[in-house]
């Protein structure tokens, strides 16, 4: 492949998923609004367009034309930076993540990934640990005894599961034999006994059981949303942003969580990997659509989750972190390199 | 004949050797370790530039996303002000810069002489995570367990310097929660 065909194919790819990724953002919280509103006994938005499919745009549309006010005593080179480090990074982690197969288009193949790289399990876990200081400067530079406190959770709260959420992938890594999340993939194809799928899940539920609760707390969202639990700390660490820099750390809440259920189907619930049938056309698609398809159901229950489950208190948070997931993801990795070497 | 390798290598080092001066310069300890992360950062670049992914993403999990993040904490947490700024002392002035300059210019001159020896080609040195694992755990295994038992002694001594003694000598007592 010439080098051009491979840059032009990279900023297409680029625009491509950029694009379907905020897309995906503005209508994750469609869903979630939606959602809650009707497990709340209410309709969530109905007046922008049918099912208030519009509200994105509309709620865009305000942020844009929102004051965006900034208080005086802020620490002002860091206010501005932290939603900036908040987004750029949030978005970062998705070109790593493969969305299915190659396609031949003109003679050339190209993966459906924006880059293959042989870590590219690492480069999200050192995207996502860096996005830390986009929460923890928000919180510090307002100069604010709430986003203060927000920022601190949210920061102690991230460093403290990352290391339940490393070890509860490496027991993955140990059966996949590769940090290259294609590789990870190929290595859940086929069936046990013809009809159960090979999936990371069947194999290593604790190490899910472990992700699904490490990633939740990275994410911040209920029942782990202490960094902005309205009841005592007013909005925690965006509590003296406006406009576009509240919305920034909107986007990097809703496209983190989006990262999360990519890992998570990627990782163990069998990728693109799905019943393929039917003219060539749709088998080329099937995978993609069986991989949307996981990212939906995974965001669903993290909706779902938020509209059943009431919040920590922060100690229960940390003594859950350190003293039962930590240990468990430990376990389960020693049972399984035990399980592998056998 | 400059490569693409070539000009990143030298705009790693260059927004390196940035960060490092502004670490020195600024006076708010926040800005210094912001510079701090910005080095780590940019010697990740380089690792990956050398062929070694492995400790490039490991440098920033462990350095930038975790280590760093402490430092942070600590600042955030004792409220640090801005730092007031002296004129510096004189020895510094008189010894240190010229000292400098003159260590610098021996390590220059050290390196373009011994140049043509071995220059190591991108990518030609074992960096993959395949290669580091059995190094790790085969070869090494002995310095690596002895460095973790190094580490956990820091941990325990730091515990016991930053406990309370009570008036008879003893360990602090556990706080009731």
């Amino acid at each position: 492949m010439p080098i051009w065909v491979y840059i032009v194919a990279s900023i297409i790819k680029s625009a491509i998923v950029l694009l379907v990724l905020l897309t995906a953002v503005a209508y994750t919280v469609w869903l979630e609004r939606k959602v809650v509103g009707h497990m709340q006994n209410r309709w969530g938005p109905t007046r922008v367009g049918p099912f208030g499919l519009l509200q994105p745009a509309a709620d865009g549309i305000k942020f844009l034309f929102k004051e965006d006010l900034t208080p005086p005593h802020v620490y002002k080179p860091l206010y501005i930076a932290a939603p900036l480090i908040a987004v750029v990074f949030a978005l970062t982690s998705i070109a790593v993540i493969p969305f299915g197969n190659s396609i031949t288009l003109f003679g050339y193949t190209f993966p459906l990934q924006i880059t293959d790289v042989n870590i590219g399990l690492l480069i999200i876990l050192g995207v996502t640990s860096v996005g830390v200081y986009g929460v923890a400067l928000a919180g510090w530079s307002s100069n604010n005894k709430y986003s203060l406190l927000g920022g601190l959770r949210a920061g102690a709260q991230m460093v403290s599961y990352e290391i339940s959420l490393g070890l509860s992938l490496v027991g993955v890594l140990i059966l996949a034999g590769s940090f290259s999340l294609r590789d990870i993939v190929n290595a859940q194809g086929g069936h046990f006994w013809g009809f159960i799928p090979r999936w990371n899940i069947f194999i290593q539920p604790v190490a899910f059981f472990c992700y699904l609760m490490a990633a939740y707390a990275e994410t911040n969202r209920i029942p782990f949303d202490l960094p902005e639990a309205e009841t005592e700390l007013v909005a925690g660490y965006h509590t003296e942003y406006s406009a576009m820099k509240f919305a920034m750390f909107f986007m990097a809440e809703y496209a983190n969580m989006i990262t999360v259920a990519c890992l998570a189907t990627l990782l163990f619930l069998g990728g693109w990997h799905g019943p393929i049938f039917g003219p060539p056309i749709l088998q080329a698609l099937l995978p993609v659509f069986w991989f949307c398809a996981k990212i939906f159901v995974f965001l669903f229950v993290y909706i779902w989750v938020r509209g059943t489950l009431p919040r920590f208190r922060y100690d229960q948070l940390m003594a859950f972190g350190w003293k039962f997931l930590l240990p468990v993801a430990i376990v389960n990795l020693v049972a399984t390199a035990i399980a592998v070497a056998w | 004949m400059l490569s693409i390798h070539l000009i990143l290598f030298l705009a790693f080092g260059a927004i390196a050797v940035a960060g490092a001066v502004n670490l020195l310069v600024q006076t708010h300890p926040i800005n210094s370790a912001l510079s701090l992360i910005a080095v780590m950062a940019a010697l990740a670049g380089e690792y990956l530039l050398l062929g070694a992914e492995f400790v490039a993403a490991v440098q920033v999990i462990v350095y930038a996303g975790a280590i760093m993040v402490l430092f942070v904490f600590v600042i955030m947490l004792l409220n640090a002000g801005v730092e007031e700024h002296t004129k510096g002392s004189r020895v510094a002035i008189v010894f240190g810069i010229p000292g400098m300059l003159v260590g610098s210019l021996l390590l220059a001159w050290v390196v373009l002489k011994h140049s043509g020896t071995q220059s190591v080609p991108v990518g030609a040195l074992p960096g993959a995570p395949r290669t580091i694992g059995p190094l790790l755990f085969h070869e090494f295994l002995l310095p690596f367990e002895i460095t973790s038992i190094l580490i956990l002694i820091a941990i325990m001594g730091a515990v016991v310097l930053a406990s309370k003694p009570t008036a008879t000598g003893g360990p602090a007592k556990k706080v009731q929660d």
